[in-house]
C-alpha cells in the first residue's frame, strides 16, 4: 500500500495540521502512559512509604490550573490554525471552471460547461482552479476525493460547492461517503488530473451536443422563463420587470430577499431559486413563479444556471471550452 | 421490599431472600433490577457483536464475496443501533448505577422503585421492538437514519425500530429522573454534596443530560415517523421539508448522549484509581466539577457533525470552538487520575489494569477527537474510517473498559464471590490488546480515504482490514472470557469479604451481597470521600489528617 498522494497545495496544507496534531497527540500519549508507568514502578503497593500528602493538597490548584490554561493554549492554536483552513473552501476564486456534478442512487453525473458528459469519471487541468457544483436527485451523497482531502455531501434539491487546483498529474478515485442505500461502496469514480494541453485535447475529443449555456438558452425559451424574465435578447426590454426579476445582470449581483438578509446571486442561489422561487424584498411582480422541482432535471437546472450565468458578461466568464 | 426490617431476625442477602421468578420480575428492589438490566444489556451486547463479527468477516476481502450488500448495511445498522442504545446507553447507569446510587448514599432504595421497574419493562418492550424491525425485514439506514434515505427511500423496517428507540428514550429519562431524586434527597445524614463519591456526581451529570436531551431525540422520532406514514414535509425535500434538520435535531441529542456513553465510565474510572492507589481522588472538586461542565458544553458542540454537510461558515467555526472546550474537562479528568495515582500505593488488580485500560484509550480516544474538531482536518477525514476508530477509542476502550472494569470491582458485593484473578488479569491484558489490534489500523485506512459503511474496498486497504478484523477476533475471545469466569465465580468463586479491596464507600461497609435494606441502620457521614485516614484507623486531627482531601 502506498501513502496517500497529495495533489494540490491544498492537500499538502491539511498534511502539515495533520502532522501537527499527530505530534502533539504523541507527545500527550507519551505523557499519560510514561506517568502511569513511572507511576507504578515508584509506587507499587507495599514498595514505597506514603509521600506527605498534606503537601500534595496545597499543591493541587495550583497543578489544576496550570494544566487546565496549557490544555486551552494548545487548543486555541489547534483551533485557529485549522479554521484558517476551512474558511478558503468558502471562497471559490472567480474564474474557476464549473463542473456540474449530480449524485443518484448510485452513480456520478458529472457535466462540463463544453456540454461533455461523464459517468463515475471526472477530468480536471492541472493549474486552475475548478469549482465543482454539486447535487443529488434522491438521498443525502458526499463527493469525497481523498487525494486533494476535500469532500462534501451532496444535497437533494440544492447546490453545494467544492473547490481546488490540483497540482499534480495522475488517475486518482473519488468516493461517495454519505451512506445512500444500498450500493453506496460501488458509488466511487475515478479523478484523472491533466496538464492543460491534455485537458484541451481531452475536451476536444469527446463528444459533446452543444454547450451547456446552449442548452440550457434553448430551455430558457422552451420552459417558459422567457415569458417572464427578461433576458436582453427574448424580451423586447432587459429593464422589464413588471412580471418577474431581469436575468440580465442577476449573477453576481446582491439579492434582498424578503427577510432582510442579502444574498450573493451565485450558481447555488440560481439553482435553488428555479426550484422553489425565494420571496424579495420590495417584490410587486404580477405573477408568482412555480416551483420546477419534479419539473426539470438536475441535468437541465445545470444547463440553465450555466446559460444564467452568460447574461452578466462583466464577470469573467467561468467556462472552461 | 415486602420484608419489613427487624433487627432481630437475621438478615438476608437480596439474592436469596425469596428466589421465585415472580419475585424477580415484580421486584422493586434496585439491586435486583440491576441484575435484570444486567442480564438483558449482556444479551443485547451479544447482539450487536454478532452484528461487529459479521461486518469485521466480510471486511476481510476486499469485494465482498461473504455477504451481500444488503445484508452487510443490514448487519451494521443492526451493530450501529443494538450497541448505541440497548447496550452503550444504558450500560453502566442501569447495572452498576441501579446498584450502587442507593448504596453510595447509604438509601434504602432508589427514590421511586416502581418508576425503576418500570423503565426495565420499557427498556425490554423497546429492544423487543428493535429486535423486530431489524430481523422482520431488516433496516439498512444505518444508526442514524439521515433523511430523506430512512424517511422516503428505504425498503427497510423503519417504523419499529425508531418507535423502540422512541419507547426506550422514556426508560432512559425515567432512571435520569430516579437518580437526580435519589441524590438529592436521599443522601445519608452528614454526606454533603462534596462528600458523594465522584461515581455519584459522574451518574448525576449524565443523569441531567437524560432528562435534557432525550425529548429532542423522541420529538425527532416521532416527526420522521410522522413524515413516514403520512408524508407530511419535515425533512425530506420532495415534500418541502429540510434534509439537515434531521441531522440538527438527531445531534442535538445523539452527541450528549456520547457523554451519557462516557461520563459513568469516567465515574467508574475515579472510584477504581483511588480505591487501588489507597489515596484519595486529587483535585476532588475539579472531577467532579469536570463531569458537571462535560454535560453542560457537550449540549453545544452537535454542529461538528456537520462540517461538511452544508450548514453555515459561521456555525462550523463556533462549533469547533465549543469542541475543543469540551475536552478540557476530559483532560483535567486525565491529568488528576495521573495526580491520584501519583505517591499513591498501587495494586495492579484486574478492576485497575481496566481503569489504565481506560485511560490509555480514551485518551487515545480524545486526542483523536481533536483532529475533527479542527475544521480543516475534519474535511478530510469525517465520514472514514478515522471517525470509526475516534469513537470506536471512546465508546469500546473508554465506556466498556470501564463497564467491565466496574463489573469486576463491584462484583464481590453484587455476587458475595469473588472473581478469579488470574483470569481476570488476563482478560483485560487481552481485551486491551485486541482492541488496539483491531482500531489503530483504522485510523491509518481513514487518512488514507478508505470511506466508512463500505461493503466492498479498494484491494490496496485489504492488509490493514485483514489486521483489524484479526483484533476482532482476538477480542472477541477476550470478551467471552469474563462471561464464562463470572458464571463460574457465582457457584465456585471464594466467599467475599464486606470490603474486599480496603475500599471507602458506604457500599463497603454493608455484607456481601447486601441485605434486601441495604444497611441494617443507616449510616452517618463524618468524613470526606476517599478518607483512608478514617478506614486504616489512623485518624488524626481532622485538615492536617495523612489521606485528607484534595480540594
Amino acid at each position: 500500500m502506498t501513502w496517500l498522494p497529495e495533489a494540490s497545495a491544498h492537500a499538502t496544507r491539511i498534511d502539515l495540521l495533520l502532522a501537527g496534531l499527530v505530534l502533539i497527540s504523541l507527545a500527550v500519549l507519551g505523557l499519560v502512559f510514561g506517568l502511569m508507568l513511572l507511576n507504578i514502578l515508584r509506587f507499587r503497593a507495599g514498595r514505597t512509604t506514603a509521600i506527605a500528602r498534606a503537601v500534595a493538597a496545597h499543591k493541587s490548584w495550583r497543578f489544576e490550573i496550570v494544566w487546565t490554561a496549557a490544555t486551552l493554549a494548545i487548543f486555541f492554536g489547534l483551533f485557529l490554525w485549522a479554521t484558517q483552513l476551512y474558511v478558503v473552501g468558502f471562497r471559490p476564486p472567480a474564474g474557476a471552471i464549473q463542473i456540474y456534478v449530480t449524485g443518484k442512487q448510485w452513480m456520478w453525473k458529472v457535466q462540463y460547461p463544453g456540454g461533455q458528459r461523464e459517468i463515475n469519471a471526472l477530468h480536471v487541468p492541472a493549474g486552475r482552479p475548478v469549482q465543482l457544483l454539486l447535487t443529488s436527485e434522491d438521498v443525502i451523497h458526499d463527493f469525497s476525493i481523498p487525494v486533494l482531502r476535500i469532500k462534501h455531501d451532496v444535497l437533494p434539491g440544492r447546490y453545494q460547492s467544492l473547490w481546488f487546483t490540483a497540482d499534480r498529474t495522475g488517475s486518482f478515485r473519488f468516493y461517495c461517503t454519505q451512506f445512500c442505500g444500498l450500493a453506496h461502496s460501488r458509488m466511487t469514480g475515478t479523478l484523472t488530473i491533466l496538464s492543460a494541453t491534455d485537458y484541451a485535447g481531452w475536451l476536444n475529443s469527446t463528444p459533446a451536443s452543444g454547450s451547456l449555456a446552449a442548452t440550457g438558452e434553448a430551455l430558457f425559451i422552451r420552459s417558459g422563463c422567457s415569458g417572464c424574465h427578461a433576458s436582453s435578447r427574448y424580451a423586447p426590454d432587459a429593464a422589464d420587470t413588471s412580471r418577474a426579476p431581469s436575468m440580465v445582470g442577476l449573477y453576481g449581483s446582491r439579492v434582498v430577499l424578503a427577510d432582510g438578509r442579502a444574498v450573493m446571486a451565485d450558481a447555488a442561489f440560481l439553482h435553488d431559486s428555479i426550484v422553489d422561487a425565494p420571496r424579495r424584498q420590495d417584490a410587486s411582480f404580477t405573477t408568482e413563479m412555480p416551483s420546477f422541482r419534479g419539473v426539470l432535471s438536475e441535468d437541465e437546472l445545470a444547463a440553465l444556471v450555466a446559460y444564467l450565468q452568460t447574461l452578466s458578461p462583466t464577470l469573467p466568464p467561468s467556462a472552461g471550452n | 421490599m415486602s420484608g419489613t426490617l427487624d433487627p432481630s431476625a437475621p438478615q438476608r442477602s437480596y439474592l436469596w431472600q425469596d428466589g421465585t421468578l415472580r419475585s424477580w420480575l415484580l421486584t422493586r428492589d434496585h439491586k435486583r433490577i440491576a441484575l435484570l438490566y444486567l442480564g438483558s444489556i449482556t444479551a443485547f451486547f451479544a447482539l450487536g457483536s454478532v452484528g461487529a463479527a459479521l461486518v469485521r468477516l466480510q471486511l476481510l476481502e476486499p469485494t465482498g464475496t461473504i455477504l451481500s450488500d444488503a445484508t452487510y448495511n443490514r448487519m451494521f445498522t443492526m451493530h450501529g443501533v443494538v450497541m448505541v442504545w440497548l447496550f452503550l446507553v444504558p450500560s453502566i447507569p442501569v447495572t452498576l448505577g441501579n446498584f450502587l446510587v442507593p448504596l453510595m448514599l447509604g438509601a434504602r432504595d432508589l427514590a421511586f422503585p416502581r418508576l425503576n421497574l418500570l423503565s426495565w419493562y420499557l427498556f425490554v418492550a423497546s429492544g423487543l421492538l428493535v429486535v423486530y424491525g431489524l430481523f422482520r425485514g431488516g433496516l439498512e439506514t444505518g444508526w442514524t437514519f439521515y433523511t430523506p434515505l430512512s424517511s422516503e427511500y428505504t425498503e427497510g423496517r423503519v417504523l419499529p425500530v425508531v418507535l423502540g428507540v422512541f419507547l426506550n428514550g422514556f426508560s432512559s429519562i425515567a432512571t435520569g429522573v430516579n437518580f437526580i431524586v435519589s441524590i438529592h434527597q436521599l443522601r445519608a445524614p452528614g454526606m454533603g454534596w462534596y462528600r458523594l463519591p465522584l461515581m455519584l456526581w459522574a451518574l448525576y451529570a449524565t443523569s441531567v443530560i437524560f432528562v435534557l436531551a432525550t425529548p429532542v431525540l423522541g420529538i425527532t422520532l416521532l416527526l420522521l415517523a410522522f413524515e413516514h406514514l403520512f408524508r407530511v414535509g419535515v425533512f425530506d425535500p420532495s415534500l418541502g421539508g429540510d434534509p439537515l434538520l434531521f441531522q440538527q435535531l438527531f445531534w442535538f441529542y445523539s452527541h450528549p448522549a456520547v457523554y451519557i456513553m462516557i461520563l459513568p465510565g469516567m465515574g467508574v474510572v475515579s472510584e477504581i484509581v483511588s480505591t487501588f492507589c489507597h489515596k484519595p481522588v486529587f483535585g476532588y472538586r475539579f472531577v467532579a466539577w469536570s463531569s458537571v461542565s462535560i454535560a453542560a458544553i457537550g449540549f453545544v458542540v452537535w454542529g461538528h457533525h456537520m462540517f461538511v454537510a452544508g450548514t453555515s461558515l459561521y456555525s462550523a467555526i463556533v462549533f469547533s470552538m465549543f469542541s475543543f472546550f469540551v475536552s478540557v474537562p476530559s483532560a483535567i479528568k486525565v491529568f488528576n487520575w495521573l495526580g491520584t495515582m501519583h505517591g499513591g500505593s498501587i495494586r495492579l488488580d484486574a478492576p485497575m489494569l481496566y481503569a489504565m485500560g481506560f485511560i490509555g484509550l480514551f485518551t487515545v480516544g480524545g486526542l483523536t477527537g481533536l483532529f475533527l474538531a479542527s475544521l480543516a482536518a475534519d474535511v478530510h477525514l469525517t465520514q472514514t474510517y478515522f471517525v470509526v476508530a475516534h469513537f470506536h477509542y471512546i465508546m469500546v476502550g473508554g465506556m466498556v473498559s470501564a463497564y467491565f472494569g466496574g463489573l469486576h470491582y463491584w462484583w464481590p458485593k453484587i455476587t458475595g464471590r469473588m472473581y478469579p484473578e488470574t483470569w481476570g488479569r488476563l482478560a483485560a491484558g487481552l481485551i486491551f490488546f485486541g482492541f488496539n489490534l483491531t482500531f489503530l489500523p483504522q485510523f491509518i485506512l481513514g487518512f488514507e480515504g478508505m470511506p466508512r459503511r463500505y461493503a466492498t474496498y479498494p484491494a490496496q486497504f485489504q492488509v490493514l482490514n485483514v489486521l483489524s478484523s484479526a483484533g476482532a477476533g482476538i477480542l472477541a475471545v477476550a470478551y467471552a472470557l469474563p462471561l464464562v469466569y463470572f458464571t463460574w465465580s457465582l457457584f465456585r468463586g471464594a466467599r467475599a469479604p464486606d470490603n474486599p479491596w480496603r475500599a471507602t464507600g458506604l457500599e463497603w461497609r454493608t455484607a456481601s451481597p447486601p441485605p434486601v435494606e441495604n444497611f441494617a441502620e443507616t449510616p452517618v457521614v463524618t468524613t470526606y470521600a476517599y478518607d483512608y485516614a478514617e478506614l486504616d484507623g489512623r485518624a488524626g486531627p481532622p485538615g492536617t489528617a495523612v489521606g485528607g482531601p484534595h480540594v
